[in-house]
């Protein structure tokens, strides 16, 4: 007898896809649950790390941040190829108050997630109106011709760059800080792509003119989401440069492009959830194979291929869908 | 029917010279109407006519070359669309647009989020879902039935020519323009379509519609525009319209 699979919805998914009606402790624990995992995973775990795995959350945490701007760029149709840019500016700006003007962490985060914010957005509107490849192209060369503009004129400490910047009070601050934001990031995200908000920026993704012809100014959305986008990762270059109490060059390498991509792309896009999961899987992972010297990269890009072959809708859909989903056999009459 | 009734109220939309060229080719050249409130105009032509070329122009989706567009007095001619929608002019799209990975009712809750909609209901206009479920089955999406609330890319054509309708009333314009609405549908999908745009114009809603349907819209119109490379080679009431001589040499072909 030829069997097939079958899915079937657990109970409180298959009422409504987004009213709850909670009537049990059980389903109120199960919708809990997922949202509980990296609350516990990212705030509790802390304490628990020894102080190496400490400082890989808090890169990890730095290059989430990255893939979730990337993430949220995304959904509205811009397809991003330089987060260093926003990781850039965010230091340049956080450092220079620091180093310039004396201004304490304190201040000089905020400012900078700010400032660099709106830094970022002023230079991409005008390109904000490509789509798809042109528009990746053009964040593609944006930060090699900003480190470019900073070792030609030497401004902002040229090739040197800014040192001995004010570190954190201690790590824990550093620490709980990334961590914080990185949550609130990811809830505040995903609460404003559920709701109407969301709903036209997914819209502008889907069809821009339709978008148009229902009386919408696109085109100010589209620089709402690159703001947002653009805040986020300037936050986490105004941190990483507090962090290393440096700003430099350094803040435009591609790496700060490329893995939160590659961190969109396993942990699967649209749900910010997500690059949150591959960020945790690729940049501890990469830390490990760093046992393997040159190695490293081979067994880092099999990794990859095999992932995104294996699982082209990423780790957290498919995770997602078990989660939702209960599969059985079922056999065909 | 109400001509006499129409031909006392104020004019709505005027067109003057409108003309547009893409590269060598005279896509819409020197057009000029009016349209008075409650009026239903129907454009008809050959494919390539420019009719749709006509309404991206009005809409602000294309800049003219010459002319001008005035609504309610108001030159409207290089307003973007955004912009133009604001003012209540509303349109449907040819190639039906839906958003495709959206449920039926959630394609609507974009119009209804626009500043002109908020605006009107004065900042409460209540659940967007609700109000959007309301307006599908003004539509003859069938109420309490799940086709509300399936993904627009599973939807059969009929059903996105509804939503594509839909979505423009959700903006509660004063002027709906129409390209080719018809077009697709089959004789009994359009005879359930004809009374909703009866009620429009009950309303008050002044329409243009752009049809290859002529017996239906013939039926419904007021006045008929014909358009053939780019120009107007008639206008007036559809019976005369049909009897000229350049309409039947360009419309219907030279045999007629």
């Amino acid at each position: 007898m030829p069997k097939r699979k079958e899915r079937v919805d657990r109970g409180i998914k298959a009422r409504s896809e987004d009213i709850f009606a909670l009537s049990s402790p059980r389903e109120m624990l199960y919708l809990l649950l997922p949202r509980a995992i990296p609350v516990i995973g990212l705030l509790g775990l802390g304490p628990f790390l020894t102080p190496y795995w400490q400082e890989i959350f808090i890169s990890t945490a730095v290059y989430a941040l990255l893939a979730l701007s990337w993430d949220m760029l995304v959904s509205v149709g811009l397809l991003s190829l330089g987060q260093s840019l926003f990781y850039g500016i965010g230091s340049y700006v956080a450092g220079s108050l620091n180093h310039y003007f004396g201004i304490s962490v304190l201040f000089t985060i905020p400012l900078a997630t700010i400032l660099g914010g709106l830094l970022s957005t002023i230079v991409l509107l005008p390109v904000s109106r490509l789509r798809g490849i042109y528009f990746a192209m053009v964040t593609l060369v944006l930060p090699l011709m900003f480190s470019r503009l900073v070792e030609a004129t030497r401004i902002l400490g040229g090739t040197e760059g800014l040192t001995g910047l004010s570190p954190f009070p201690n790590k824990w601050v550093a620490y709980y800080l990334i961590q914080v934001v990185l949550l609130a990031v990811l809830f505040g995200f995903r609460r404003i792509m559920a709701s109407d908000y969301g709903l036209v920026i997914r819209a502008i993704n889907d069809n821009d003119r339709s978008v148009m012809s229902a009386g919408i100014n696109i085109h100010w959305h589209k620089a709402q989401v690159l703001f947002l986008a653009a805040a986020v990762g300037s936050f986490a270059g105004a941190f990483g440069t507090h962090y290393d109490m440096f700003a430099g060059m350094p803040g435009f390498a591609l790496d700060y492009s490329i893995m939160p991509i590659a961190a969109a792309v396993v942990g699967g896009t649209g749900s910010f959830a997500g690059p949150l999961v591959g960020a945790f899987i690729l940049v501890p992972l990469s830390e490990i194979l760093r046992a393997l010297g040159a190695l490293r990269i081979v067994f880092y890009g099999l990794f990859l291929v095999v992932f995104v072959v294996a699982l082209p809708e990423g780790i957290f859909h498919y995770m997602q869908r078990k989660y939702h989903q209960f599969e059985r056999w079922v056999e065909i009459e | 029917m109400g001509r006499n009734r129409i031909e006392k109220t104020s004019i709505l939309l005027a067109v003057s010279g409108l003309s547009k060229s893409f590269g060598g080719v005279r896509a819409v050249s020197g057009v000029t109407f009016e349209l008075r409130q409650g009026e239903l105009l129907g454009i008809i032509g050959p494919n390539g006519s420019g009719k749709t070329t006509l309404v991206n122009l009005i809409t602000g989706f294309l800049k003219p070359g010459t002319g001008r567009v005035n609504y309610r007095g108001r030159d409207i001619t290089r307003l973007a669309p955004y912009k133009i929608v604001g003012l209540g002019i509303a349109r449907t799209f040819q190639m039906v647009r839906p958003f495709y990975q959206l449920p039926a009712y959630k394609n609507l809750v974009v119009p209804l989020y626009s500043p002109r909609v908020k605006a009107m209901a004065g900042g409460k206009y209540g659940e967007r879902d609700s109000v959007a479920l309301d307006l599908l089955e003004e539509v003859g999406f069938e109420r309490d039935s799940y086709v509300s609330y399936k993904v627009a890319s599973s939807l059969p054509q009929g059903y996105l020519k509804r939503l594509e309708l839909a979505k423009s009333m959700a903006l509660r314009p004063d002027l709906l323009i129409l390209d080719e609405l018809f077009s697709g549908l089959s004789l009994a999908e359009v005879a359930s379509i004809v009374p909703i745009i009866e009620k429009l114009r009950f309303q008050g809603k002044t329409i243009v519609m752009i049809e290859h349907r002529l017996k239906e819209l013939f039926r419904i119109a007021d006045r008929i525009m014909v358009l053939n490379y780019g120009e107007k080679i008639a206008e007036g009431p559809s019976d005369e319209v049909m009897e000229s001589e350049p309409v039947k040499k360009a419309y219907l072909g030279s045999e007629t």
